[in-house]
């Protein structure tokens, strides 16, 4: 089916971007039209990650778009990064997961926590996707709550080996490169670089999922790795190491849920005025104007807080906490509007015609990783209660 | 060799048009400009053709300062430096009068433009530019070809196709077949920041028309089925109620 997608701006927001950054979006939302929107049903029925994709989302700039030109990164604002993410998402939220992984999860640890013989021999190639990368911090029984992991690594010289295994990892079945946090012995979080190939090292797919299909996902295991001491990311220690890439990429995702949003939206306003019933189109009853009109009006609320968000992260002031607000809000009204945009489309919405099920499943994944709807909530309780509801 | 593509800035393609009170100009609130498609391929086979036998790509546009994005978008796609002719284009004479003024002062080996701009579709520029600078032109070009110097172009043509053999300079209109537009990435985009944009004043000159008045095609009539069985009723229709046989 043709993609019609016209993005709604009800508030026109265009008007707080600067060429520049509306260029980069027009740029990324005219990719997606040409190259997702005809093969990601398929994809995701399949259950199958469009693979021929990534030569071409590292050609828009997909990978690395803020990170430094010198290392292969676009150079670009973070407005213009999160916009690139929500057009990626309005194309399907596993391709966008791809690229906040690639981007915020692999490139950015490397480029903020790694030595400068680390940028140099990964960035450059991850950036035009000769490389695709994952990041292993979840395990099977550690996910809200990291600082337990098991994975550990002990020091053998001139290489430590690690031992431990990751769950729920994107881009894991065909990496070539994991950037991983594991334990030394004295129990302090640190961050390795892994690279296909290093014996012990193995990363099984996860089958069988509902969400995400057209994203690949599985394990990371590690059995006695050895792994090169130059490996291990010299510039951080803790926990604030995964936590800082986890803020890059959750505000990805708060522009992200916006995409989704708006696709859904768009989808169901155009069925609600071509479908026929009882004489007149859908549109035209109270019931479906309702739901149209809280979409509209929640995802202009979603616009401006990524475009405030945005910009405090370009002048370095966005908070933790301010990021996980986004991400909370937009995720869930994300997929509110997903369920209220399948009711619109009747049962046409249960179909692969329209892209509301793919969203609303994909959806169900974004709303628990990165930090789970209800962790985010905590957050927001903690920063303005200043008391910790966590343990 | 040294290209120069002409460029329009028009409303997107999905653009809900409607015009001001008096009906004379377009309410262009809300409203998204692109780079006309024809002129976007014409662009793109102008880079095509530079990137295969060398030489460069400068692109021109009639418009006022709210047309630059556009520009930029075109040297995002590629082309190496670009010209604003500063003025409002009016009609298709006055336009064309300011790019072959242009052209006389900075020759180019070839001039490529879309075959119409998708706002007035007039389709009149090309051929006017042509006639102002006493050089060949061919209006709607299927493919487009430089060899040896020479042109050797493929237009359309009732019925079929014509393919003609042209010396440069010369001026060709886009269609369809000629390339397949690029979609500018991150690179191109940073580069853009920095290639020259030259503003130049425009040449005063006549124009001959001026707007009386837009106004919307009626809506579509809803749509009337005849059973296969019965063709004299469609006759019948036709000749009745829509008088057209």
């Amino acid at each position: 089916m043709t993609d019609r997608f016209t993005a709604p701006d009800y508030y026109w927001i265009d008007e707080l971007l600067t060429e520049e950054q509306k260029l980069v979006r027009n740029s990324v939302r005219e990719w997606v039209k040409k190259e997702i929107s005809p093969i990601i049903e398929q994809a995701a029925q399949k259950a199958e990650f469009p693979k021929h994709l990534i030569k071409g989302l590292a050609h828009i700039g997909a990978f690395g778009p803020y990170l430094p030109q010198q290392y292969g990164g676009g150079g670009l604002d973070q407005v213009s990064y999160g916009l690139i993410m929500q057009e990626l998402e309005r194309g399907d939220s596993g391709i966008r997961s791809t690229a906040s992984v690639q981007s915020s999860l692999v490139m950015y640890p490397i480029y903020t926590y790694g030595s400068e013989g680390q940028r140099k021999k990964y960035l450059p190639k991850l950036a035009t996707g000769e490389w695709m990368g994952c990041f292993g911090l979840t395990e099977p029984d550690f996910g809200s709550n990291p600082s337990g992991m098991l994975s550990n690594f002990k020091d053998k010289g001139d290489h430590v080996i690690l031992n431990g295994s990751k769950m729920w990892i994107s881009n894991a079945p065909f990496a070539d490169v994991a950037v991983v946090w594991a334990k030394d012995e004295k129990g302090e979080i640190n961050g390795l670089i892994l690279e296909r190939g290093m014996k012990g090292f193995t990363t099984p797919e996860t089958h069988g999922k509902w969400s995400l299909r057209a994203s690949a996902t599985g394990e990371l295991v590690f059995d006695n790795v050895k792994v090169p001491k130059e490996n291990i990311f010299p510039n951080v220690k803790g926990l604030k190491g995964p936590l800082g890439c986890l803020n890059s990429a959750r505000y990805g995702i708060s522009w992200g849920a916006v995409g989704a949003a708006m696709d859904c939206y768009d989808s169901a306003l155009r069925y609600s005025k071509e479908r026929i019933q009882f004489g007149k189109p859908i549109g035209a009853f109270q019931l479906t104007q309702k739901k149209l009109a809280e979409m509209i009006t929640e995802i202009t609320k979603a616009q401006l807080l990524c475009w405030r968000l945005g910009v405090l992260k370009n002048e370095n002031r966005a908070t933790p906490a301010q990021i996980s607000l986004a991400k909370r809000n937009n995720v869930n009204m994300a997929l509110e509007i997903a369920r209220e945009a399948r009711q619109i489309h009747g049962g046409m919405g249960i179909t692969g015609e329209y892209p509301i099920m793919r969203h609303m499943m994909n959806l169900e994944s974004v709303i628990t990783y990165e930090g789970t709807h209800d962790i985010h909530l905590l957050i927001t309780g903690m920063d303005v209660t200043g008391i910790s509801a966590f343990e | 060799m040294k290209i120069l593509v002409c460029i329009s800035h028009v409303p997107d393609t999905t653009t809900k048009i409607n015009f001001t009170p008096d009906n004379k100009s377009l309410i262009t609130q809300g409203v998204q400009f692109i780079i006309n498609p024809y002129d976007e391929i014409a662009l793109t086979r102008a880079l095509e053709l530079t990137e295969k036998s060398g030489g460069s790509v400068t692109v021109i546009n009639v418009g006022e300062a709210t047309t630059e994005p556009t520009l930029r978008k075109a040297l995002a796609i590629g082309a190496a430096d670009a010209v604003r002719i500063n003025a409002q284009p009016r009609e298709a004479f006055f336009v064309a009068t300011q790019i072959a003024e242009y052209i006389k002062k900075t020759p180019y080996d070839l001039i490529l433009c879309g075959r119409e701009s998708i706002d007035f579709n007039s389709g009149t520029v090309p051929s006017m530019v042509a006639e102002m600078l006493g050089i060949p032109s061919v209006a709607i070009s299927k493919t487009i070809q430089v060899e040896n110097g020479k042109a050797v172009i493929e237009r359309e043509i009732e019925g079929g196709k014509e393919v003609i053999e042209c010396a440069l300079p010369l001026i060709a209109g886009c269609s369809e077949s000629v390339a397949e537009p690029r979609i500018p990435n991150m690179r191109g985009i940073m580069s853009a920041r920095t290639k020259p944009l030259v503003v130049v004043e425009p040449v005063q000159t006549e124009t001959f028309t001026k707007v009386a008045g837009y106004d919307k095609p009626a809506p579509r009539s809803s749509v009337k089925l005849v059973d296969a069985a019965e063709p004299g009723k469609l006759l019948e229709l036709l000749h009745t109620e829509k008088k057209v046989i």
